[in-house]
């Protein structure tokens, strides 16, 4: 309990050195109070246009994030399972993990036009490789007598892999997933901000194109409230469904 | 016919800077069906070695070792490990859980597996603990885990490396006489690791002490003929730990010397 009052205390005083900020520090146009912000987003709330847009990027987080996470899951399993397997995926992940997915919007644009499937890709690029690397890395760790404790319990090679080195992997995963999300949330704005009709991007274009200063802000404030409410959400799932395999005890 | 013999064994660990390292050379051991045999040694003189070959987890260089007349060609639910630390416990599963693991990897039974872990749990002291996520239990208990997720198995034979080893000295004691009394009601073989004399002879029916290493090998068995409980001030026991004690001196000095 003592942790929401911390919360909410925490956003109070941003919230209240935000106000002062922009009413006697910094008094100007360009840097509305929180007062101004919040009455904007209450009256964009309802006449359901914020919806709209989160909902937009909402919904390619999810689809990317998901896809992403399920390619790279299997991936990372591998390539720590088999040093074959790595010696062969290595160039790729180590060469792409460097180009981010912000210089690779052009070539979504290109590819796959300004709809969705430009949208889900670069999700799907950015979520893949920290999700396989943290895979690999969770397999990597695994204490070797643990294996070895199920050899000479008479676990076969299929059921080392599915009782054992999956299960410790998991934590890893999990770790890897939830940075995996904090990106996404960088790669859709960056990637909205240049080709979409629609998401919390767009709503940031199109505040800067019509000088609609409030607009910027409510969008930057939906952002980092829905980023926050997603990785407690995450994180609250992870403590809830799988306690056991929680990365941090 | 011994349960298991070690056949002129040598382990070499091939190094890439060229500088081989020969742990055991001309290693003859043999164990009897039911004995518990303590092998002892100095650190470093490749008693973990031995154990590993046995278990299976790596191929000596030259020789053989057979087990019922067969030669060792890996791991094997046959010889049941308990290990030093607590790594090779599944920290995702409760006590209980980790206890009927190879049970449940043999496909047993969800009644019959429970019950027999519970049963071994019973046996090992952790009545009431079964619920409970390693992470929740101490040192000892841990290694109770151990113990009962490897007899509950039900294997030809324990292989335990130092498993008290990182324990604090009463919680040592007390796993002693614990896994002393659980092998005189059980009768499983052991093959136990330790470098503490004190802790051989409380358990040992036969005490092999290791020379020095590099190239190690038995310097000689000592039987240690008490019966039941052993207690520390008999002069039976003190008479053993003296004998075993002269033979290793000279082994730890070396091993001291060639160390520094």
């Amino acid at each position: 309990m003592s942790t929401y009052g911390g919360y909410a205390l925490g956003f109070v005083s941003l919230f209240l050195i935000w106000q002062l900020a922009s009413l006697y520090l910094v008094s100007s146009v360009l840097f509305p109070p929180p007062t101004v912000v919040f009455r904007k987003g209450w009256l964009l709330l309802r006449n359901g246009v914020l919806l709209e847009h989160l909902a937009a990027s909402l919904r390619r987080i999810l689809a990317g994030f998901l896809a992403g996470s399920l390619l790279g899951i299997p991936i990372g399993l591998a390539m720590g399972s088999f040093r074959s397997v790595r010696k062969l995926l290595e160039p790729y992940t180590e060469f792409l993990r460097f180009i981010p997915s912000v210089a690779m919007i052009t070539v979504a644009v290109i590819w796959f036009g300004i709809g969705e499937a430009s949208k889900i890709f670069l999700i799907i690029y950015t979520t893949i490789f920290i999700v396989i690397l943290n895979t690999a890395a969770g397999v990597a760790a695994i204490a070797p007598n643990k294996i070895r404790a199920a050899e000479s319990l008479g676990a076969t090679r299929a059921q080392i892999f599915c009782h054992v080195a999956m299960p410790a992997t998991v934590p890893y995963i999990l770790t890897g997933m939830r940075l995996a999300m904090g990106n996404s949330f960088t790669t859709i704005v960056a990637a909205e901000l240049i080709a979409a009709n629609d998401g919390l991007g767009k709503m940031l274009w199109d505040g800067r194109l019509f000088m609609l200063v409030d607009e910027i802000f409510v969008s930057l404030v939906t952002l980092g409230l829905l980023g926050f409410v997603v990785d407690r959400m995450f994180r609250w799932s992870i403590y809830t469904f799988a306690g056991k395999y929680s990365p941090a005890t | 016919m011994p349960l298991v013999s070690f056949l002129d064994v040598e382990k070499t660990y091939r190094s890439l800077q060229g500088a081989d390292y020969t742990a055991v050379e001309h290693f003859n051991v043999e164990i009897e069906l039911g004995e518990f045999f303590c092998l002892l040694g100095p650190s470093g003189c490749g008693k973990t070695t031995v154990l590993k070959m046995l278990a299976g987890f790596e191929a000596p260089t030259t020789g053989q070792i057979l087990m019922d007349g067969r030669p060792v060609t890996g791991a094997s639910r046959d010889r049941g490990v308990v290990f030093q630390g607590d790594d090779s416990l599944y920290g995702w599963l409760t006590a209980v859980e980790n206890v009927e693991f190879g049970l449940r990897m043999r496909h047993v039974g969800k009644t019959e597996r429970r019950e027999r872990a519970m049963r071994h749990l019973e046996l090992v002291g952790l009545k009431g603990q079964e619920q409970k996520y390693p992470a929740e239990l101490s040192g000892g208990m841990k290694q109770r885990i151990q113990i009962a997720r490897v007899l509950a198995n039900e294997p030809k034979m324990l292989l335990m490396d130092e498993p008290f080893a990182a324990l604090d000295a009463q919680t040592r004691a007390l796993m002693q006489l614990e896994l002393a009394h659980i092998w005189r009601a059980t009768r499983t073989t052991v093959l136990f690791i330790t470098h503490d004399i004190d802790e051989a002879v409380t358990l040992g029916k036969r005490i092999g002490v290791m020379r020095a290493g590099p190239r190690s090998q038995v310097k000689g068995v000592v039987e240690v003929a008490l019966n039941g409980a052993r207690s520390r001030t008999d002069d039976g026991f003190l008479r053993y730990y003296k004998e075993v004690y002269e033979m290793i001196r000279d082994e730890v000095a070396k091993s001291i010397a060639g160390a520094s």
